[in-house]
């Protein structure tokens, strides 16, 4: 068993959201639960029809197999296992296997009393993924236009699709994604540092405390966000990152369909000039 | 379930302000020490406090000089619509600062309409920037904190002189440089992939994409958990660490309950500084050997069996 040394006394039965005491167990590490029972399910599903996807196509190198959606003529419909159709199951277990962990992890903050932060950070990335595979395809009319899974095919996917409008970079809300996603890493940068300057602070010199680390911070920048505060700037950067993603890709198509270079020619055309 | 999340502080405690630990012997005066102001506003999300600050020497002269550069791509950008105001602010997104054309390969004195202006501007953010550094470094050791700060920025640092330095004197051109300007550096991103044959073929590339959306991953997966044991006072980070308390057990017990692994409340630092700083590291890498050591990414890979062969 691989109990750590506090772990016994955390190990209740509760919590759970649904089966009652029924799968509320551990294996080994992991917590199973009702969800546990599902995303195992899903997830090995899901990687069975990857590997015999795989199999039938015309490579095993890893970083060329490609599970490609249904072709644009099947439209919305059902396609045949051999031509979209291995995708289509592959996905539903995909955001079955993505919905269980989330309830999981429900499951388990109940369990230690802790908040629901993280399977609510979580669901946005699950509303990202289903975004891209699910509500723009089904917006533009064809599963055609998800994304196929394979290493770099997907890369390819992103590749064309941005070149299809032109400089990609120039979609507004993919500017303030851009811009999120680089703030996080920048602000996580300094949290990371700031922690870990202040617990290894060097031969002979004692461990410091917050006030020194709002200290630097005001030395610095000449403002200390605090221990509370980065963690709560940390998760909303993070979480704007990817809902900014899924605006910038959701919008691409059904709201605009010229190449995005264009669609700054309304600035120059507001009336404010004169 | 709809319990009380602490998105954001209810209750603001006001007290005198907090004016910092002492600072060595031979340290100048904080500045603005008579000024701090409160703002109730940031106090919602965390400190409500603003100031004071240490400028000092180095922190002086790096606002000096980079607001001299960001002048001098304003002054550029203004004579570029012939001082008309209304004009600058309709094209602002347009307007670019260029680098010298390729005539004047790695030139260090270009005519300044020939890209001189960019090569001066490039100087001044470079000094800007380096002195920032020195000011990061300083001010963590005259606290008696590690110098971690430092050592991230610096990672930074190399991407920002591998884009505007090393590469274009690598290829003997400043006109492989990073123009500045919104669209136009946008327009360079653009045709930096296509002209080196699909960048994301790049391994290095690869890389660095992993880290930023693993720096995103990691800040929402601990900034989620900290919030979520904030009940138990999971944020004072540093006493969890040196003194294991509930809120960490339950942080690291979510972990190994969900995914079969946690990290303790010190080495989720250390994988978020090696995640933030990676991400720029391999950034400066990929960059730096695209058009002198591979002129065609796409190329590289079906050699290296990563692309299928055209």
């Amino acid at each position: 068993m691989a109990l750590l040394s506090f772990e016994r006394k955390y190990r209740v039965r509760g919590g759970t959201l649904v089966g009652g005491d029924l799968f509320d167990f551990w294996v080994g590490p992991f917590y199973v639960g009702f969800f546990g029972v599902t995303a195992l399910f899903f997830s090995a599903l899901g990687t069975a029809l990857i590997l015999y996807s795989a199999a039938i196509g015309p490579t095993w190198n890893v970083w060329l197999i490609d599970i490609r959606p249904p072709a644009e003529s099947y439209g919305l419909g059902l396609a045949p296992m051999k031509e979209g159709g291995l995708w289509q199951i592959i996905t539903i277990c995909a955001v079955g296997a993505f919905s269980s962990w989330a309830l999981r992890e429900v499951e388990i903050a109940r369990k230690l009393g802790m908040g629901l932060h993280v399977p609510v950070a979580f669901s946005f990335a699950i509303l990202a993924y289903v975004t891209l595979q699910v509500f723009r395809p089904v917006l533009m009319g064809s599963w055609s236009h998800a994304f196929p899974y394979g290493i770099f095919t997907h890369l390819d996917w992103v590749s064309n699709v941005g070149y299809q409008y032109i400089n990609f970079h120039y979609n507004p809300a993919h500017m303030v994604a851009v811009t999120f996603f680089f703030t996080t890493t920048f602000a996580l940068a300094l949290h990371g540092s700031l922690i870990l300057s202040a617990t290894n602070p060097g031969q002979g010199e004692v461990v410091k405390t917050p006030e020194h680390e709002d200290t630097f911070f005001r030395d610095i920048l000449g403002y200390s966000i605090g221990t509370l505060g980065i963690h709560r700037l940390g998760l909303f950067l993070a979480l704007s990152a990817v809902f900014w993603s899924a605006v910038c890709i959701v919008i691409s198509g059904p709201v605009w369909s010229l190449g995005w270079p264009e669609w700054w020619d309304m600035w120059l055309k507001l009336p404010i000039w004169g | 379930m709809a319990g009380y999340q602490n998105i954001f502080t209810q209750v603001q405690v006001r007290g005198p302000a907090e004016l910092g630990v002492p600072l060595p012997k031979g340290s100048l005066e904080r500045d603005g020490e008579g000024f701090i102001g409160i703002s109730r506003l940031m106090g919602k999300i965390g400190n409500a406090q603003i100031g004071p600050i240490y400028l000092g020497w180095t922190g002086t002269a790096s606002l000096a000089f980079g607001f001299l550069a960001l002048f001098i791509i304003g002054m550029n950008m203004f004579a570029s619509v012939d001082y008309n105001i209304v004009e600058f602010i309709r094209q602002l997104p347009w307007l670019t600062l260029n680098p010298p054309p390729p005539e004047q390969g790695f030139n260090m004195l270009p005519p300044l309409d020939q890209g001189g202006w960019f090569v001066i501007t490039g100087f001044f953010f470079t000094a800007s920037v380096i002195l920032w550094w020195v000011r990061t470094y300083n001010r963590a050791r005259a606290l008696g904190l590690g110098t971690h700060v430092a050592w991230a920025f610096a990672s930074a640092i190399w991407l920002f002189l591998v884009l505007g330095f090393i590469r274009p004197m690598l290829m003997g051109s400043w006109s492989e440089a990073v123009p500045y300007g919104i669209f136009s550096h946008l327009d360079w991103t653009n045709s930096f992939s296509i002209t080196y044959g699909n960048l994301f073929y790049n391994p290095f590339h690869c890389l660095s994409i992993v880290f930023l959306y693993g720096s995103a991953l990691l800040f929402a997966m601990h900034g989620a958990t900290i919030l979520a044991v904030s009940r138990y006072g999971g944020e004072r980070e540093i006493e969890q660490i040196t003194d294991r308390g509930t809120a960490s057990e339950r942080a690291a017990l979510f972990w190994r309950w969900t995914m079969g692994f946690n990290a303790s409340m010190e080495s989720i630092h250390r994988w978020a500084w090696w995640f933030a700083v990676l991400t720029t590291l391999t950034g400066g890498i990929g960059i730096l050997l695209t058009g002198t050591v591979v002129s065609d990414w796409y190329g590289w890979a079906e050699v290296h069996n990563y692309a299928p062969p055209r």
